[in-house]
């Protein structure tokens, strides 16, 4: 089923003006972010110049959203800061949920349950490392219209085989018939995409221990018809991991192309080569630089004089000295990279890192306050 | 046959008549020095602005009273006549000879082979310098020592770590005086590590006998009895293994057939530099060569070099004819040749940046060779790896492989736009459009 409605997000906002709630699982340290996770947790990692949880949180609250509970097993002080400015620039109420031993992606839901289940209004679930143009008013929509227990947003791939695939009812374009894990020969090309809208009667399904929500609630719910697919439109990626955050982000800057943001770089600006580049304002770009496709320039970082980047991530306070050469890289918050330097083949470079001038880093993952002074020449964690 | 040996007059000869030989060697024997040789004989490659030949003339010009040098080796005549032509102009006291070896006879025997043309003038003594190493040449110190000993053969000999001794000839000798005592060629075990630097000081009077006599021993017994190790028979030090003509019998070597005698019988001595010493064996040694002969010009204040600035880390040489962006950072050690165009905001460090050769803007080269003519697109990175300071091999090992630390790119060749080219040596003419390590690309 496609997910196309004639209604504007808004009128929907309007027709879900029912406390709506979502539940977003945030889980643990963000360990394959590292070492980006070893200074700030996951929710907080910039993607796209904007914290991963704000694109959710925006998108929640444009569907209606009013109540959001992060389901976490640990407790980062550092996010309350940032959450209580959210809570107040968009008028959601924020709370967390944490897990004393780790319950899976189901047992968090158990968790939340009085928040969840507190009527009789169905509630989002969302993986945190899940980036794409989050449909949830047309999602909400699409449930309702069915009325039955669960809707899960699928998305297109083109390799099934390294998935776990929905396979629908015969004849029935949404209803899902089964999942098929890793499958061998073709049974269908959508799989999860790690959103939800499930009602609350969901909760009654599961019990409170460390649960997969795939693999042990989905099945059930399948077994008496009653869960749906709704077809994801446009990009989608698990940046959980640096290479696929890079990925991700050319992704999600393809699609600020496509929709003509004003947040974009214009592609005619001298030094932007191929598009898809998105700068801060308060970033400074030297003389002589070329820069694109798929770069993201945080807020405070300096570029040099003919420095050379593309596809890559500068994260707030970085530097980039003269004639430095980026690919594929993730240059973490106030890092520094030489003159002359060469960066590539998925490096990642914690807080505050500084390579040497001159200095090539193949495929490196720098942990924060190190100082890189000979070449990385394979790919290696530098600790 | 007979010798025009001269007597020697010491006692009152001050001025006694001194030349020198320089062994050039010829094509087949330039072989670890491709590709750059494939385009130009090793001993007019430049290092520090000047071919490498050029290095020992400026040296032996130093020496008061040399009147004549002769250049001894295979190569065809007129390889030499145009620098023959212009050093003749700047080292007008001296008379340059290129005497030409219609085959390969060894450092011994093509000295014997001309001992006529050396011995015209009648010199009591004469250097002999190969011309494939790199240094400072103390030729006056070796004379010195010559005289001071009454020496009828003066080796200079240069100390180098135990693991790299066994790859050069050795040197044995008596601590208070500097005899020689025992000289082996590429020992199996380790004997000492004072090594052969391939430049020695000869009385005339001794070494043309010296080399006629192990002639004549060689056809008297082969010369497998007075070689315990059969291994090194082949091997050599200056020169490759793999050459057919150092098998045959006529060739006669000064390391292997001749020094070990002298050390037997002989007044033989060696004077030990502290001073820098390298071979300039394959191509990637001329890097470090390079490195040693500008910092040499730069201690001397030589005028020759460029300027030190915020962009100049001395040394750096830079031909007239050269353009370089004010923008682009070079050196250390550093020589840019006639032609060349180093671009906007190029990086170069411990490199040879060859004749025609062009750097684009942005640009790095580091510990590399650019060859003549050769491009280098814009942020580009071409790279080798450095080596110890005191290491005497151009070769690492990257992932259990022995490569090139150096990367040459030869004639003509073409580095895309932001390619990156590292560990790598690239015959002629080739372009190189993707990354590439640790490769020899044909």
């Amino acid at each position: 089923m496609k997910g196309k409605f004639a209604h504007s997000p808004d009128n929907y906002r309007l027709s879900l003006l029912t406390q709506c709630t979502a539940l977003i699982l945030v889980g643990g340290f963000g360990t394959r972010l590292r070492p980006l996770t070893l200074t700030l947790p996951k929710p907080l990692v910039e993607f796209g110049n904007k914290r991963m949880i704000l694109h959710q949180i925006e998108a929640l609250a444009e569907a209606g959203v009013t109540d959001i509970v992060l389901a976490v097993n640990y407790r980062p002080e550092v996010m309350e800061k940032y959450l209580a400015e959210y809570e107040e620039r968009f008028n959601v109420k924020i709370t967390f949920s944490i897990e004393t031993e780790p319950l899976g992606t189901a047992g968090p839901l158990k968790l939340a349950e009085e928040i969840l289940g507190k009527d009789d209004a169905p509630f989002f679930v969302l993986n945190s490392d899940v980036i794409c143009d989050y449909p949830f008013a047309d999602l909400a929509a699409f449930h309702k219209a069915h009325g039955d227990e669960g809707t899960i947003i699928v998305t297109k791939v083109e390799e099934p085989s390294k998935y776990g695939v929905v396979v629908h009812k015969p004849n029935h374009a949404s209803r899902i018939d089964r999942f098929v894990e890793k499958p061998v020969e073709f049974v269908g090309n959508r799989i999860n995409a790690g959103i939800y809208i499930l009602n609350p009667s969901v909760l009654k399904r599961i019990e409170l221990r460390p649960t997969s929500i795939e693999q042990e609630t989905f099945p059930a719910i399948c077994a008496d018809g009653l869960l749906h697919s709704f077809d994801l439109e446009g990009f989608w990626m698990d940046v959980g991991q640096p290479k696929d955050f890079l990925s991700g982000t050319c992704l999600y800057l393809s699609s600020l192309t496509k929709k003509g943001s004003k947040l974009l770089t214009p592609p005619n600006t001298p030094y932007v080569h191929g598009g898809n580049v998105l700068i801060d304002p308060s970033a400074k770009i030297g003389k002589n630089c070329r820069i694109g496709p798929n770069v993201t320039i945080g807020p405070d970082v300096v570029v040099g004089d003919g420095v050379r980047l593309q596809r890559c991530v500068l994260l707030s306070g970085s530097k980039v000295k003269d004639h430095a050469w980026v690919k594929s890289t993730i240059v973490g918050w106030n890092s520094t990279i030489g003159k002359w330097a060469r960066l590539e083949n998925v490096s990642v470079l914690g807080d505050d890192v500084t390579i040497g001038d001159e200095i090539y880093v193949n495929g490196g993952s720098i942990l924060p306050h190190k100082s890189i002074k000979v070449n990385v020449d394979v790919p290696s964690i530098i600790m | 046959m007979s010798l025009q040996i001269p007597h020697r007059s010491k006692a009152n000869g001050s001025h006694a008549a001194t030349k020198a030989v320089i062994l050039v060697g010829g094509p087949s024997r330039g072989t670890r020095f491709r590709p750059l040789s494939l385009d130009l004989p090793k001993p007019l490659f430049e290092v520090a602005g000047h071919p490498i030949v050029w290095h020992c003339l400026t040296a032996i010009a130093k020496v008061p009273h040399i009147q004549e040098v002769c250049m001894i080796g295979y190569y065809d005549e007129s390889v030499f006549r145009d620098f023959i032509k212009d050093a003749s102009k700047e080292f007008p006291q001296i008379k340059i000879v290129y005497l030409r070896e219609y085959q390969a006879l060894g450092t011994a025997g093509g000295l014997y082979h001309f001992r006529d043309a050396i011995l015209k003038g009648r010199p009591e003594r004469f250097f002999v310098l190969n011309a494939d190493v790199c240094c400072s040449f103390p030729l006056n110190d070796m004379l010195k020592l010559f005289e001071d000993r009454d020496a009828e053969a003066v080796i200079l000999g240069t100390r180098v770590s135990e693991d790299a001794a066994s790859n050069f000839g050795c040197i044995v000798s008596d601590a208070h005086t500097s005899r020689v005592l025992h000289y082996v060629e590429k020992p199996e075990s380790h004997i000492s590590n004072l090594i052969n630097c391939g430049v020695y000081l000869f009385a005339t009077e001794c070494i043309f006998p010296s080399i006629r006599s192990a002639i004549k021993k060689r056809t008297e017994r082969p010369r497998l009895v007075s070689y315990p190790s059969s291994e090194n028979l082949e091997s050599s030090f200056f020169q490759d293994d793999d050459d057919d003509e150092e098998k045959k019998n006529e060739v006669l070597r000064l390391e292997q057939d001749i020094l070990s005698d002298l050390a037997d019988s002989k007044q033989f001595f060696v004077y030990e530099t502290k001073d820098f010493w390298r071979q300039i064996k394959t191509a990637g040694s001329a890097v470090p060569a390079n490195a040693l002969y500008l910092q040499k010009a730069w201690q001397t204040g030589s005028k020759e070099l460029a300027k030190p600035s915020a962009n100049i880390l001395p040394p750096v040489f830079i031909h007239p004819t050269a353009h370089v962006d004010p923008s682009a950072k070079l050196g250390p050690n550093v020589s840019i040749g006639p032609r060349a165009v180093v671009g906007a905001g190029v990086r170069i460090k411990e490199s040879i940046v060859l004749e025609d050769a062009e750097i684009k803007h942005d640009a790095c080269v580091l510990y590399s060779i650019i060859g003549w003519s050769s491009r280098v697109g814009a942020w580009a990175r071409v790279e080798g790896t450095p080596t110890p300071v005191n290491s005497h091999t151009t070769s690492i090992i990257k992932n259990g492989i022995k490569v090139q630390s150096i990367t040459i790119l030869g004639k003509e060749c073409g580095v895309g736009d932001e390619v990156r080219v590292q560990n790598c040596v690239c015959l002629p003419f080739k372009e190189l459009k993707r990354d590439v390590a640790n490769e020899v690309i044909m």
